[in-house]
Parts: structure tokens; C-alpha cells; sequence
């Protein structure tokens, strides 16, 4: 069995490129690619519904506009906001250690901020309630525990999510329109889409990926892309 | 030589079934329960609403309402465990025992003890969660402050403040402006608890279980744990509020009832 030459080198030098990604982990990746684009939303986006909050004046009152549903979110010229974009496949077995700071979810004036938000598996959620009346936060995942805690004003709750689940739904039992989405993922490569369906991922080692994403409402799309070093790769998704 | 190679993949397939044959068993005080006698009675007892599966789909699940419990998903209301950890085995074997009120569930007292931990067993066995996880450090309950017009006027004040209200309504009859939007875990409509009822509660009458009630919450349901919200002196006096509600309760008459049977 005898090898040629380039072979063998070019062998090495992904081995190497492979033990250097292992090594530097999640965060900033030396020749890391960068993928970003827009996810559209086809056609009429359905008209957002109003949201009633009078059954507690507590929460009517913090609000001097109409508050409506986020449901589906468009910015009127195609881009689709709160679309979970994340590397689903060809990550191999690596694995992630989950950063130290929390990912924060709040409540204010009865809504929930963000209305959807990604996290890492293992990562600490942690809910703040901004407002004067009482909540619960209750968590319904298929892959991970479920649990359901009061939380009055002031008071800060921590939990996590083991496992990777796209996405949790999160809701307030006293207050029946707040809902949410959390997003567990277990690689940092992930993003949210912003409200003109803008998203990026960011140092991405060169690879072949399955990419998702995940809207409440529109379901989940997914495509396969390959990216090199420092390659920076523009990807479009369309719901309809 | 051979030999010597066999004796720890013996030991390993010892420790293996030791460790399936523990999964498979349930152990409350000095009882231990067997799934595999527990079995049995399952299919003669339990299985024409909880399903072959243990899924809670039986033949009489579309007349129930509440549904019977899903045991593959290992989320359970009555327990003395946190909220989004696993029951002790005792505190299945109290559910099978009490019964849960204003629900098909009937107690299986009749049952005996041994007969009631087999139980205990075998429902274990429908979820991995049992051979995965440790259930949860039970929560402890302080000693009962003595009910007065004071605490039940400060348990009135909580009732309004940590919003009960909403779900369970005014007066405690299940019918808070949130009432009719709510649904269970897997989605089917649930009606919050009408304290008027009567004094009898889901998980047990006492004053103690009503305590635990709020500190766990009831998993699956929309009823929170008030672990984090409250101190277990605020709990004492929510406990001592909402058995007033209840007809013909006054203050005076509201008493601590003994826990149930064994």
C-alpha cells in the first residue's frame, strides 16, 4: 500500500485543521468560516392578531399601544423575524462545554423577551420578571424535564436544559397569551433571525453541514452546505 | 487463562442484571415491589385506562377527564420531590393507595401492601427516566403554625398577590378569567381545582399534603411550584386560606385531618 505524496500531505494538514478546530472549542475559530443570509417569508404574511390582556389590569396597563401576537413576524418587505437557524448535522461527535453566562429571558408587561431564544444545552437560563404581577414560567419539552415555577415580581429564576431540543415552548398559565419559544442547542453555531430575517454564524469550521430552520408556526426547513476556511457563505431560506 | 478472562465478564453480567433487576423494583419503607409480579396486576387492574403501553390510552381513556396518566413520560402531580424531578417510589405508592379525588382514579386500597409496591414497580418500567435519573431530595415541611384569622386573612392577601385567583377563580371555584385556557401537558383541557368542592384535594386532605402540594406543584399541570416564591410560612398561611373556601368551613373548623390510610 503505497501512498503518494500529496496524499499524504493533504491528509495531515486536514488532521491538523481538524485537532486545531477540536482544540479552540466554541468561541472564535481560527479560519472559521462565516455563514449568514435572510430568511424570507412567500407571499401575505397573515395579519398579527391583537392581543387582549384585560383579565389583569396589571398587565393592560404597562402597555399604551395595542400589543399583537408574534406569531409570524415580517418586516413588510419579505424577511421572516424569530427563525431558529442552527447546525443540525456533520458536527460529528464534538462536543461543547456550555459558556458561563445565562441566557436571559424576560418578562415585561406581560410579553415575553425574546419571543423566541436560542440557547446551548447545559447553558443557565435565567427568567427575570419585570413586572408587577405575578407569573408562572412553565416549561412543556419533549426531550427535556419539564418544570413550572411561580414567580412573583423581583424574583429571578434559574434552570437549564440538558439536551438539544428545537425549541421548547414556554408559557405563563395565569396569563394564557404569553408564549414563547427556547431554542436548546447543543453547538454555539447557531442564530436567531432578526426582524428583517438577517442571521450569522460565525466561525464556523470548514465543513459540510446540514442547516435548519425552525419557525413556530411555518415548521422547519433545512439544507446542506459546505464551507471552507475564512469562506464566507450566504444562504437563503423561504417559508411560506 | 480462559478462565481467568471469563470471571470479569461474569462479574459484569452479574453487576448488569443487579443493576436491571434494581430498575425493575420499587422500595417503600420496608417493602420491596417486583415489576414482573407487578405486571400481572396491572393488566388485571390498571391497564383498561392506562393502556397496554402504559401510555394512558386504555379502552376507557376517551371517557375519562381527567385522562390517566402517561407513565412513558414519568411526570407525575403527587409528589414530595421538586418540580421537574422524579417521585419517590413512596409517593406513587401513596397515589395508588389515596386514590386521586375528582378524577377516575379510585383507591387501591383493597390491595395489599406487597400487591401495591409490585405496582409501583412495574410503572416504573414504562419510562427510562427511572434507570437514568435519581428522583428528587424530598422537600421538607416545617411544623403547622396554628390556623388563625390572622393567617387566613394574610393566605387571602397571597390568593389575590400570587394571582390563584386568575385559574381558580374569587371564591375559589374554578372559574378565574384564565380557567378555560387551560390544557394539561399533552393539551387536553384541564379545569383548575374548585375549592368550594368540598375538603377534599387531589393529592391528599391534610394540611401537611396541601403544604407539599405548593411546593412541588402538580407536574404536567398548569399548577406551579411555589418553591421559589414563597416562604414556607407564606405556604402555611395559603394552606390555612384555602380551606375556608370550602362549604360550611369556617376558621374555627378548619382542622389538620389525619393522612389517610396505609
Amino acid at each position: 500500500m503505497k501512498r503518494s505524496l500529496p496524499f499524504v500531505i493533504s491528509t495531515a494538514a486536514l488532521l491538523l485543521l481538524a485537532t486545531a478546530g477540536i482544540a479552540a472549542g466554541p468561541g472564535p475559530d481560527a479560519g472559521g468560516g462565516s455563514l449568514s443570509g435572510v430568511v424570507k417569508f412567500q407571499g401575505t404574511a397573515p395579519m398579527p392578531m391583537r392581543i387582549q390582556m384585560a383579565a389583569d389590569p396589571a398587565c393592560s396597563k404597562s402597555h399604551a399601544s395595542p400589543v399583537m401576537s408574534e406569531e409570524v413576524v415580517t418586516d413588510g418587505s419579505g424577511g421572516l423575524a424569530n427563525v431558529v437557524v442552527y447546525v443540525s448535522d456533520g458536527l460529528g461527535d464534538k462536543t461543547f462545554d456550555a459558556p458561563m453566562q445565562p441566557a436571559v429571558l424576560e418578562q415585561k408587561g406581560c410579553v415575553y423577551e425574546p419571543h423566541v431564544l436560542a440557547m446551548r444545552a447545559g447553558q443557565t437560563l435565567k427568567v427575570v420578571n419585570d413586572d408587577s404581577t405575578t407569573h408562572n414560567i412553565h416549561p412543556t419539552p419533549a426531550n427535556n424535564r419539564e418544570w413550572n415555577k411561580s414567580q412573583p415580581p423581583g424574583l429571578t429564576i434559574e434552570e437549564t436544559f440538558a439536551r438539544q431540543e428545537v425549541s421548547v415552548p414556554v408559557k405563563c398559565n395565569v396569563h394564557p397569551w404569553m408564549k414563547s419559544y427556547v431554542a436548546v442547542v447543543k453547538s454555539p453555531y447557531f442564530a436567531v433571525s432578526a426582524k428583517n430575517g438577517s442571521f450569522e454564524i460565525k466561525d464556523l469550521p470548514a465543513g459540510t453541514y446540514t442547516i435548519q430552520a425552525w419557525h413556530e408556526k411555518l415548521g422547519t426547513k433545512s439544507q446542506q452546505v459546505t464551507i471552507g476556511a475564512n469562506e464566507s457563505k450566504k444562504v437563503e431560506f423561504d417559508f411560506r | 487463562m480462559r478462565f481467568r478472562t471469563l470471571i470479569p465478564r461474569v462479574l459484569g453480567l452479574l453487576l448488569l442484571a443487579c443493576s436491571v433487576a434494581s430498575a425493575q423494583e420499587s422500595h417503600i419503607g420496608d417493602l420491596t415491589g417486583h415489576a414482573n409480579r407487578g405486571k400481572a396486576l396491572y393488566e388485571r387492574y390498571c391497564i383498561f385506562c392506562h393502556g397496554t403501553h402504559g401510555d394512558g390510552r386504555g379502552e376507557s381513556a376517551a371517557y375519562l377527564d381527567p385522562k390517566p396518566r402517561d407513565f412513558t413520560q414519568a411526570t407525575y402531580k403527587c409528589r414530595s420531590t421538586p418540580t421537574g424531578t422524579l417521585p419517590l417510589d413512596s409517593d406513587l405508592y401513596d397515589t395508588i393507595t389515596r386514590g386521586v379525588h375528582a378524577s377516575g382514579m379510585p383507591s387501591w386500597n383493597p390491595l395489599t401492601r406487597q400487591q401495591r409496591a409490585d405496582l409501583v414497580a412495574y410503572i416504573k418500567t414504562f419510562s427510562s427516566r427511572f434507570t437514568e435519573e435519581k428522583p428528587g431530595a424530598p422537600i421538607p415541611i416545617p411544623a403547622e403554625p396554628p390556623t388563625t384569622p390572622e393567617s387566613v386573612q394574610r393566605g387571602a392577601d397571597l390568593f389575590q398577590s400570587m394571582n390563584c385567583w386568575q385559574c381558580h377563580g374569587k371564591e375559589g371555584r374554578g372559574n378565574g378569567p384564565s380557567a378555560v385556557s387551560l390544557t394539561d401537558t399533552k393539551g387536553y383541557p384541564i379545569t383548575p381545582f374548585d375549592f368550594t368542592s368540598g375538603p377534599r384535594f387531589k393529592c391528599g386532605n391534610s394540611d401537611t399534603e396541601l403544604f407539599r402540594d405548593l411546593v412541588t406543584g402538580l407536574d404536567g399541570t398548569p399548577m406551579p411550584s411555589f418553591t421559589d416564591a414563597l416562604k414556607p410560612d407564606q405556604i402555611w398561611d395559603l394552606v390555612h386560606f384555602v380551606k375556608t373556601l370550602a362549604k360550611g368551613n369556617t376558621v374555627q373548623a378548619v382542622q389538620s385531618t389525619p393522612k389517610g390510610n396505609q
